[in-house]
């Protein structure tokens, strides 16, 4: 048997190689106090909330901010504060007053105030970047923002909406990462040519969070410190987030000990270490949905009987069951499961018969020729497979198209595919989000300004639409969820989306770490729980 | 003065290639199936977002205009900013670029204290079993793809005899502990007298290391053999052997003598070779260098970072190139 020490002593040609890593500290196991998790990380632009919209900087943000409120950690369609510790709402819907608490404190050591929040919100507005949205599709601009959102004292934010919303709709948008509450007087401090501390932000924080950011390398690490001030103080001092693309190599460093914490394994590797005594398995719904999309433009997908020949035609259990068990479960509705008002009910199974006379209905008995975009990556290359498979049952002819995700973004983006296998993650926990991008399309011409995917796919339903906007407005909660219960329904008969799987997020323990919360968002998975024994 | 201007005409291709090269390079970035605005916004994006950066960065200009704005910044030292990282493209090539450097200056004096004496030697035995033997590596060093061969090390030397560190540059526990002086870790950890972290980047640094040698040492044995035989069925030899000299002298004063001038284009182009090639190597050992940043940024649409990257390489191999030709020039009489 080929043993560390005789291979050393043989004088194998790589004998000096390798007696240089047999140095002292050459593979150590993670130290005490710190935990080291690989995750894909290089999704990270920056760390400003008023700017950062990817997975993983809005996870890394949600540990090292606070906001005004959040949802109920216990029950995610209720609202809990976490800043503010009370608020009040008009009976229009149309003013909401926010109680914050004393006593919390910035990672500078400076008491967190209604100026603060003020502040966080002036400029997510003022900069408008990519989630700016999120708080200006309430009509606030860069001429309002100023007079609707004030600090009317130092523990008090008074906020003025120019038209009535769904009260529920507002404060789930303030929930978002984008309503993370930053240091102003920091973000001051650093701030050039007007930008409100942005070119700092991006890779800093001022938060008030359990954690502060201490170093980035893009595409490399993330290290987290103990925020000294927090009010909640974490089980560790430190958590490194190591960037390991490939799944595989995750497992390896997890089983030779050099991460405590595995979050991309694929199912395959999850199955493999399922029983082993050494690791534990955890996992959380995401609001993230795979489907397919079928673009209007091309004649046969225009077709209502083909949308459904198309529903029918996937055997949705058999890709969860063989490809994506732990990782992928079926979900058809548009909100995923955990989303309030989310139906879980699966009305669309494999049914071949019934999919093939739809195809009949729809004058296409021998099928036809279409393309598929996907992304090349684990596991959509062979749930693509998959659907190619289910689909040339029905005489109906995949070409795959693989590429890489931005790749095929831009290329649905410019509505110049057929079908298009995508995902897609809600940008905030209410029904809107996936409502609007999934059935508002007010304008199809190419100067429209809502290009969700809706548009990208050319689905334009005027019914859905102004569902969609009436939703959006409706104050009294239970008729508002009722509503976009009755879409979701309208949906499964009149979308050209094949809704197909909901993701949950996986992480793989050591058995020595305990305490990582999981969140439905990136920015609700909290780290201040995790001990390492 | 002949010589000079010589030097000067080589000298003077070198701008028309590099122009060459950013044109490429610039043009293939344009084309690319990926909005690179969408690698800046993300999908989520609004389309008023979206419309206002991109006439930030230009893109809704002529491409002429854009490539002479380009251009104009180069010439000013200015290769923009990166999406991924946020710096200046001039400031992420200073920091990884020293340890893409660092590797495959390893790699190349490992190459060359292995490979050269490996040639000579199956070069004087030509014909016997040792010969065999070096040319058979060689091949192997030269077929088989160095992101195989990395992966083939890992799995024996990290998975299954755990003598050989994963992945990096050094232990993540480790990360930050070094001031960086050279941006070279393992010399900064020496400077600095930080011996846990020189011996930790050292042992990361060796399987890398071993792999690109290998895949230069093949090209060197190789060249070098043949060089030596053709020098070796020089008359000068035969002279040399009738006046009686050691077969030592022969070999290293007389045919190796002669053969180190070609020699010297075979190194830098190998060197150069490591400093381009070592892309997979980087990707597959996650080697925070060059490489690795031109990889991930081309898989995030970061066409600056992409562009600077590719410019850097370039620079180096067109540069290697050319002092390889002066030194050729300034060395070998027949050429003067």
């Amino acid at each position: 048997m080929l043993t560390r020490r005789s291979l050393l002593a043989s004088g194998a040609a790589i004998g000096a190689g390798a007696s240089l890593v047999d140095a002292p500290g050459a593979y150590a196991a993670t130290p005490p106090g710190i935990v080291v998790m690989a995750k894909q990380i290089d999704d990270i632009i920056s760390f400003d909330p008023g700017e950062a919209y990817e997975f993983s900087d809005n996870e890394v943000d949600g540990n090292c901010y606070r906001k005004l409120i959040v949802p109920d950690p216990t029950n995610g369609t209720k609202i809990a504060g976490d800043l503010a510790e009370k608020w009040e709402i008009s009976e229009d819907g149309t003013n909401f007053t926010f109680h914050l608490r004393k006593g919390v404190r910035f990672e500078s050591g400076k008491a967190v105030t209604a100026a603060d929040a003020e502040f966080s919100l002036h400029r997510v507005v003022l900069m408008n970047k990519t989630p700016g949205f999120i708080i200006t599709q309430f009509g606030f601009n860069p001429d309002n923002v100023q007079k609707l959102i004030r600090a009317t004292d130092e523990q008090t934010l008074q906020m003025e909406l120019p038209s009535p919303q769904a009260p529920s709709f507002v404060l789930y948008c303030l929930s978002a990462n984008v309503g993370c509450v930053v240091d102003k007087a920091t973000a001051m401090a650093h701030a050039s040519n007007g930008d409100f501390g942005n070119g700092w932000l991006k890779t800093h924080t001022a938060g008030a969070g359990s954690f502060r950011l201490t170093s980035w390398q893009a595409s490399d690490h993330v290290i987290v410190d103990a925020n000294p001030h927090a009010s909640v103080h974490p089980g560790v001092k430190r958590i490194v987030l190591q960037h390991v693309k490939d799944p595989a190599e995750q497992l390896l460093l997890l089983q030779k000990g050099g991460v405590d914490i595995a979050r991309d394994l694929l199912a395959d590797q999850l199955k493999s270490i399922a029983h082993n005594p050494e690791f534990r398995i955890e996992s959380a719904g995401q609001g993230t949905s795979m489907y397919i999309a079928m673009n209007q433009s091309m004649a046969e997908l225009a077709k209502p009987e083909v949308h459904q020949a198309i529903k029918w035609a996937i055997n949705y259990d058999a890709i969860a069951k063989n490809i994506t068990p732990m990782t992928w479960t079926v979900q058809q509705s548009f909100l995923p499961r955990g989303l309030p008002g989310a139906l879980s009910e699966q009305p669309f199974t494999q049914d071949l018969g019934k999919a093939r006379t739809l195809m009949a209905q729809a004058g296409l008995p021998n099928g036809f020729n279409v393309t598929m975009d996907f992304i090349s990556a684990p596991p959509y290359d062979q749930i693509a497979q998959a659907v190619q498979a289910d689909l040339g049952k029905i005489g109906i002819k995949v070409q795959l198209l693989p590429g890489e995700q931005k790749q095929v973004i831009t290329k649905t983006r410019a509505r110049t595919h057929q079908l298009a296998m995508l995902v897609w993650g809600t940008d905030y926990f209410d029904p809107n989000s996936n409502a609007q991008a999934f059935c508002a399309d007010p304008d199809d011409s190419d100067t429209s300004k809502l290009k969700i995917l809706a548009w990208r796919s050319h689905f334009q339903n005027k019914e859905l639409t102004q569902e969609v906007e009436q939703a959006a407005k409706e104050v009294n909660a239970a008729k508002r969820i009722a509503l976009y219960q009755t879409m979701q329904k309208q949906f499964w008969d009149v979308a050209p989306f094949a809704m197909m799987l909901q993701k949950d997020e996986v992480a793989t323990l050591r058995k020595n770490i305990t305490g990582l919360r999981l969140g439905p968002m990136p920015d609700y998975t909290k780290y201040s729980a995790i001990r390492k024994v | 003065m002949g010589r000079l201007r010589q030097i000067t005409g080589t000298a003077a291709s070198v701008p028309v290639t590099l122009f060459g090269l950013i044109l490429v390079t610039f043009l293939i970035g344009r084309v690319m199936p990926i909005d690179p605005v969408i690698a800046i916004v993300g999908d989520h994006a609004p389309p008023d977002v979206v419309a206002r950066v991109r006439t930030e960065l230009g893109l809704d200009r002529p491409l002429i205009v854009q490539f002479g704005i380009y251009v104009a910044r180069l010439l000013h030292g200015n290769l923009g900013n990166s999406v991924m990282t946020t710096h200046p493209v001039t400031q992420d090539i200073a920091t990884y670029f020293p340890a893409t450097f660092e590797l495959a200056t390893t790699a190349i004096i490992l190459a060359l204290v292995i490979g050269i004496p490996l040639g000579v030697i199956a070069a004087a035995r030509q014909g016997s079993r040792f010969d065999h033997a070096v040319r058979v590596v060689s091949l192997a060093g030269q077929s088989i793809p160095v992101f195989v061969l990395g992966l083939i090390f890992l799995l024996i030397f990290y998975v299954k005899l755990g003598i050989a560190p994963g992945t990096g540059q050094v232990d993540v526990v480790y990360d930050g502990m070094v001031n960086r002086i050279t941006g070279m870790l393992v010399v900064d950890a020496a400077i600095e007298g930080q011996w846990d972290v020189f011996w930790n980047a050292l042992g990361h640094l060796v399987l890398p290391a071993i792999i690109l040698a290998y895949f230069s040492l093949a090209y060197i044995t190789r060249m070098t053999r043949a060089f030596m035989l053709d020098a070796l069925a020089g008359e000068y030899i035969v002279t040399a052997r009738a006046k009686g000299l050691s077969g030592t002298a022969i070999l290293w004063r007389h045919a190796f003598g002669n053969i180190a001038v070609p020699l010297i284009t075979v190194i830098a182009l190998a060197y150069a070779g490591l400093l381009e090639g070592a892309v997979l190597t980087e990707t597959v050992f996650s080697w925070p260098g060059i490489g690795l940043y031109l990889t991930v940024s081309l898989l995030n649409a970061d066409m600056n970072a992409v562009l600077g990257a590719t410019m850097v390489i370039g620079f180096v191999y067109v540069g290697l190139n050319l002092l390889a030709d002066i030194a050729y020039r300034v060395l070998d009489p027949r050429v003067r």
